[in-house]
This record gives structure tokens, C-alpha cells and sequence, in this order.
């Protein structure tokens, strides 16, 4: 699979990102934020985690604005995979790629732990090497990560299942660190072909480091 | 002309920071405040004297970049 990973001042993920791909035995390459487009042989466009822009006005509020986000809605208009993590998340949601908003943590402070997730769904590429009510221990290290989207947008999206993760604790009951609406750590589009989630798979690939269990969620976007 | 843009979360969104002041406002004895809202406030140098246009431009501004219209709400005010 051929990856490529966005890079914006201020992205402080994109070698972990790419290590992580690389380690998986993909092809993984940093693109910088002034390229206008994705090249035409890429699988997956990762937008890795950071804090572009300094996070100014709202975090993603800049680079939703920078050359590269126009090849990532491009590529994304065309079917194409998009995945971000993070900032990324924040990023697709400025660029109304995916719905829903992120704000300030409910409790204001910068989280930085491993936080179990359970997965809602895995009907779609991303998830699909996985089982629905599996639980997951991943990374998440962030200010604004309290997803909000209105009571009808949230009702949309879990029937049509873009519902994917909920933070939880080990045992898979919902444990919610950040205050977000119905506990909701990540989505996708309605057409599952756009993805978005705060915690940081591409931090959880080595049992030494903690955690392997998002092996599983980038080797979803493998060809089977 | 200048524009000054508030942005403010919209109601019915929970406004955490808001929250954290009210509370702590409450610590220090400060009674009968009934809630707190946080926002932010941009001030536009304008080229322009017309009060139209002004406008016009600005919403787009605060359409495209400066709000969130997921979650925030915005007024404009035009000083001469």
C-alpha cells in the first residue's frame, strides 16, 4: 500500500506515522503542505497528528486552508482513503470532510494517557480487522478532542454507522475523559471512505511501548 | 472602517471554559452571576467606508475562517 502522510508546520506525527506504516511493510511518504496534489498512485492519505499552525483561531482552522487540504478533499471527492489522527481529526472536521466539530476538553486540561476505546463498528476499511465490542488500548494526547455535533447529525450518523470508536475502560464500559458527545473518540463519513479519531494508533504498534492494538486498525486499509 | 467580530460558542453548547470562570468566580464569593460565556473578539482594520460591503466581506470572513458554524455564532459591529 502506498501512504502519504501530510506535513504542516507544527505536525509533530508524521515520522511516527510513517515508521509506524513502514514497520507494516508499506510504502510510506511525508508530503508538505504547499504540494496542490496527491499523487495518483497513493491507497491512503494519513493527515498525522500535531498541532499545525500553532493551533491558532480553532485547531485545524489554518491548515484546512493550506494547498495540500485541496488534493486531500480532491482525492477524497474521487473515493480516495483519508484517515486523521488527531489534528488530523480536527483538520477533516474545519474542512467539512467529516461531521461534527472538536472543542476544549470538558475539564480543560491537556490529556496525555492510554485511554481504552471500544469498537462501535467495522463495517468499513478501517476497522474491519476487528470486532465490533472489541476493545482497544491507545494513546490520545490532546487539548481539544470534546467531539460535538448536534442531536440530528449524531442520530444520522449512527444509523447509517459512522459511529466507529467510544473511549471506554478496559472492561468496554463507556469511561469518557474529554466530555465528548455520546463519548464519541471516532467517524467516518457517510460515504466510509474518510475516517477521523483522536487517540494515535500509529502510537500503539510495539508491547514495548505499551500497546500493539493499532496494528490492527492501519492494516484495515491494506488490500485484502 | 473597522469590524469587530465576536465568536462566541452557540447556545446549547457547553461552554467548558465558561464553566471553569463561574466556578471559580463562585470560589471567591462573587454571588448572583447567573452564567458565564466565553468568546473571542477579532478586530478588522477595514480598507473600505461602506458600510455594505463591509458588512458583505466580514460575513464572509467569519463563514469561511473566522467561526465555526458547527459550534459557534458570531456578530459583526462596524465602527467608523
Amino acid at each position: 500500500m502506498n501512504v502519504a502522510i501530510t506535513l504542516f508546520p507544527g505536525t509533530n506525527c508524521d515520522t511516527d506515522t510513517q515508521y509506524a506504516f513502514e514497520k507494516l511493510g508499506h510504502k510510506a511518504t511525508i508530503l508538505w503542505h504547499k504540494e496542490r496534489t496527491i499523487p495518483a498512485n497513493t491507497d491512503l492519505v494519513v493527515i498525522a497528528g500535531g498541532f499545525s499552525y500553532g493551533d491558532y483561531l480553532r485547531s485545524g482552522a489554518i491548515a484546512r486552508f493550506s494547498p495540500i487540504v485541496e488534493g486531500v478533499i480532491a482525492h477524497a471527492n474521487k473515493g480516495g482513503k483519508v484517515l486523521g489522527i488527531c489534528n488530523g481529526f480536527q483538520i477533516l472536521t474545519e474542512a467539512r470532510l467529516l461531521p461534527g466539530a472538536l472543542k476544549r476538553n470538558e475539564h480543560l486540561h491537556f490529556i496525555s494517557k492510554h485511554q481504552h476505546v471500544r469498537v462501535e463498528n467495522n463495517q468499513n476499511d478501517f476497522l474491519r480487522l476487528l470486532k465490533v465490542g472489541d476493545v482497544l488500548n491507545l494513546p490520545i494526547a490532546h487539548a481539544d478532542g470534546n467531539y460535538y455535533a448536534d442531536a440530528q447529525t449524531i442520530a444520522q450518523m449512527e444509523q447509517k454507522g459512522q459511529v466507529l470508536l467510544r473511549y471506554s475502560d478496559a472492561s468496554g464500559a463507556i469511561s469518557n475523559p474529554n466530555g465528548s458527545v455520546g463519548a464519541i473518540a471516532g467517524i467516518c463519513n457517510e460515504t466510509k471512505n474518510v475516517f477521523g479519531l483522536m487517540p494515535h494508533p500509529e502510537r500503539a504498534i510495539e508491547i514495548l511501548l505499551g500497546s500493539d492494538d493499532g496494528i490492527k486498525m492501519l492494516q484495515g486499509f491494506a488490500s485484502l | 472602517m473597522q469590524a469587530i467580530v465576536n465568536i462566541s460558542l452557540k447556545n446549547g453548547v457547553l461552554d467548558s471554559q465558561g464553566k471553569a470562570v463561574h466556578h471559580a468566580l463562585d470560589a471567591l464569593k462573587f454571588e448572583g452571576v447567573k452564567n458565564v460565556r466565553i468568546g473571542k473578539q477579532i478586530v478588522l482594520n477595514l480598507e473600505t467606508n461602506d458600510e455594505a460591503k463591509a458588512r458583505e466581506e466580514v460575513t464572509q470572513m467569519c463563514e469561511a475562517l473566522l467561526a465555526n458554524t458547527v459550534i459557534e455564532e458570531y456578530t459583526i459591529e462596524l465602527v467608523k
